[in-house]
């Protein structure tokens, strides 16, 4: 008697896998940084554009192709053709590149969140130097919160090629992270249906507490006001539109094979144009929120960023002219330094080269993304607000999830063509296999925790996905819409959900997406040729001291 | 004479000075007693210090003082000729005891400050096993917990059902022997048999 396929105990679960593994860090970190660069509110027109164009529908193919296939991706595409086969397995190879760095995240998440227990939190302030009489001088020209990501969490080393040794606090963390998901995902659906229950909800949870905390915060209005100001000029920039669509491309999750995995273990009548449309829709949503959240929590950092640098400009001041306490205040600090200019040339000139021209507008416009925002930035937010410690366990618990979640998809796009496979299923039970793949990519992702490791990361990040992804996704399309037959693919979906698909599906599926992603992919090709060699920002010591992690 | 009396007119000048400055937030009300009270500190740091117990309040001397509360001042030795107590020691002696002269204001070493003495900053106190790793011990122990109560329910659940998949099959043999008084050898069970009484009705069924 053939075993039945496991499947999701109701369609919530399904709909709360795919929320799960589509809502991770990228819509916190990477979206903000986005709308800052390209226009602030003016760059939701390209992104609304982008998922209607691109986003949807290929969010359908794929539910479609794993809900009617009812296999991994290896198996679906060699069903729809057998030449198509390597389709499946470069996603599988893509999803393993993926799962290696990525729980590397989930493992610096741990470490923040174990350090957050403590009062005052580590990253408050800077440690003292060996003979007690200051503070450490790597921390002095940098700030706590930079000092404790860079030397206490990865001690990063100078260069890629001073590998550095293992970090072992860093390796215990990354254990443990593959500890967990393998505790999520060990019992296949059975599990992973229950674990997505709080992965996908409490991400929402935290980001509305910290919504009402940000906007309660003093200045987070500055910040609101400078995101949400349309700069319309943008829309002209094509790199808007290049973004936009990269941004829903790879928010989506596409070309992983995690959403067929996930759509293989649905009833065969699940209604998933419906499920395609809402999930894709709360993905973009949670975007906008985050960063709602994001540069509220921008605009309060830069607020206190810039009446700390005033107030030490009144301190200077005042103790340099023995002013009376009180008489010089921000309002009148610009008048008053003109009249001390005046009156006493001399010694105001000697202060003046530590007079720094505090801007809030110079603060606001750091643009950071990455894991610069979300643990450089946020904690620096954090450490400045009351009751810090409640605030940063939630937070990275809320990062914990997001990262797991999508964790859960990455695997479960390796280990569903590996179940599928009856040759490797006979021979070993699904345990097995889980543990095997959580130990592989857990060995090889201890290279992410060497000292050089953040560069190997960044290399990872930035290279490994971005071509293969668009590559294979343009092949599924192409394959569904022209090798398998649109009319084909009709009838099948009629059976499943009951009527056909509209019109603007079968454009979007067999035109606009394929071309779309036709220039995608010639734009990241020229830009690769163009720059030349690729490179990493290396963290030198005669150069600048911590890499910069504000890119512009 | 004169040299004495232009030194006790300005000790300010002299080397031995030491610059004091309040800097607070809401404005320190600063007085004559207040100034007492310094003074009076200052006397007892420096009894505290050499163990003499000849320094008087009068011994030290305020001057320069503005109204952002900065003063300088100077300790002198009645014994030794109205002398100057050397910079160093009273320096050493104000640092011996800035606990205590912070505490009479309620200030603390940013807000009192006396320039060129520096202050030792005290290292925050850490506990002695880093709380982190207590809280990585927990989370593990609770992972591993889990994985392992999950792997040992699969076990089991698939030893119960396999050993009641065996159970039904021999239930099957029990009774298949006698059920309807005809052994179930002898009906072909896999094969199946088209049932002649049935066959013959299909007509009278209505066609969809």
């Amino acid at each position: 008697m053939e075993k039945s396929r496991p499947l999701w105990d109701n369609p919530l679960q399904f709909v709360f896998a795919c929320i799960s593994y589509a809502v991770g860090l990228g819509n916190v970190w990477r979206f903000p940084y986005l709308c800052q660069m390209y226009g602030g509110g003016g760059f939701l027109i390209p992104y609304f554009v982008m998922l209607i164009v691109e986003g949807m529908p290929l969010l359908y193919l794929e539910l479609a192709v794993g809900q009617r296939m009812r296999r991994g991706s290896i198996g679906a595409w060699r069903t729809i053709s057998p030449y198509l086969c390597g389709v499946g397995v470069a996603s599988v190879v893509v999803s393993f590149f993926l799962s290696m760095y990525y729980n590397v995240i989930n493992a610096w998440a741990f470490w923040y969140l174990f350090h957050s227990f403590q009062d005052p939190l580590p990253w408050a302030s800077c440690p003292l130097n060996s003979n007690r009489t200051g503070y450490e001088a790597e921390c002095e020209r940098t700030s706590p919160t930079q000092y404790f990501w860079y030397r206490r969490t990865l001690n990063i080393a100078p260069s890629l090629e001073a590998s550095g040794g293992l970090q072992w606090e860093q390796a215990l963390c990354l254990t443990l992270a593959w500890l967990v998901v393998y505790l999520c995902i060990l019992r296949g659906t059975e599990s992973t249906g229950k674990v997505v229950y709080v992965t996908a909800s409490l991400p929402y949870c935290v980001l509305i507490i910290y919504l009402i905390r940000g906007l309660t915060l003093h200045g987070a209005v500055n910040g609101l006001i400078y995101m949400f100001t349309p700069k319309l000029e943008q829309l002209a920039n094509p790199k808007a539109w290049i973004s936009a669509a990269t941004q829903i491309f790879f928010s989506l999750g596409l070309g992983f094979g995690s959403l067929i995995a996930f759509a293989s273990y649905n009833e065969p009548s699940n209604n998933c144009e419906r499920h395609a449309i809402v999930v894709s829709l709360i993905n973009s949503a949670t975007s906008i929120f985050a960063s709602i959240v994001t540069f509220s929590i921008y605009g309060f950092k830069a607020t206190f960023n810039y009446e700390s640098c005033i107030n030490k400009v009144i301190l200077l001041l005042t103790n340099a002219f023995d002013l009376e306490e009180g008489s010089l205040t921000a309002d009148n600090l610009s008048a008053v330094q003109a009249h001390l200019a005046a009156a006493h040339p001399h010694a105001y000139a000697e202060l003046l080269p530590q007079l720094k021209n505090c801007s809030l507008e110079a603060e606001l416009d750091t643009a950071v993304q990455g894991t610069g925002l979300a643990f450089i930035v946020y904690s620096e937010a954090i450490k400045n607000m009351e009751v810090s410690q409640l605030y940063s366990v939630l937070y990275f618990s809320m990062l914990l999830m997001l990262g797991i979640g999508s964790m859960l998809g990455n695997t479960a796009a390796i280990l569903t063509p590996l179940t599928d496979s009856k040759f490797i299923a006979t021979h070993l039970p699904k345990e097995v296999i889980s543990g095997l793949v959580c130990l592989i990519n857990c060995v090889i992702g201890l290279t992410f925790t060497m000292e050089a490791g953040n560069y190997w990361f960044d290399i990872f990040n930035d290279y490994a996905a971005t071509l293969s992804l668009l590559l294979i996704v343009l092949v599924e399309t192409i394959a569904v819409c022209y090798a398998y037959g649109i009319r084909r693919f009709e009838k099948d979906l009629h059976t499943m959900i009951g009527h056909k698909p509209s019109w603007y599906w079968k454009i979007m599926w067999a035109f606009a997406s394929p071309l779309l992603i036709i220039s995608l992919f010639i734009f990241y090709i020229t830009d690769y040729i163009l720059t030349g060699t690729l490179s990493y920002v290396p963290c030198d010591d005669k150069v600048s001291f911590y890499p910069k992690f504000l890119r512009k | 004479i004169l040299f004495l009396l232009i030194m006790l007119l300005s000790p300010c000048v002299l080397l031995h000075a030491i610059m004091c400055r309040v800097s607070c937030s809401y404005g320190y009300a600063w007085d004559a007693n207040e100034e007492y009270l310094f003074k009076a500190m200052v006397a007892f740091a420096m009894r505290r210090y050499s163990s003499k117990s000849t320094t008087q309040i009068s011994n030290v001397l305020l001057c320069n003082v503005t109204d952002r509360v900065s003063f300088w001042f100077v300790v002198t030795d009645s014994t030794k000729n109205v002398t100057t107590v050397p910079g160093s020691e009273v320096e050493e002696a104000v640092r011996m005891n800035r606990n205590r002269i912070n505490s009479a204001f309620l200030l603390n070493d940013k807000t009192l400050q006396f320039l060129k003495i520096s202050s030792t900053l005290s290292p925050p106190v850490e506990p002695s096993t880093p709380v982190w790793l207590i809280v990585f011990g927990v989370v593990l122990c609770l992972t591993v917990a889990g994985i392992v109560f999950l792997i040992v329910s699969g076990i089991q659940r698939k030893n119960k059902e396999s050993s009641e998949t065996e159970n039904l099959e021999e239930k099957c043999e029990v009774t298949v022997t006698i059920e309807n008084g005809i052994p179930c050898e002898t009906l072909d069970l896999k094969a199946g048999h088209i049932n002649g009484v049935y066959a013959a009705d299909d007509e009278r069924f209505t066609s969809l």
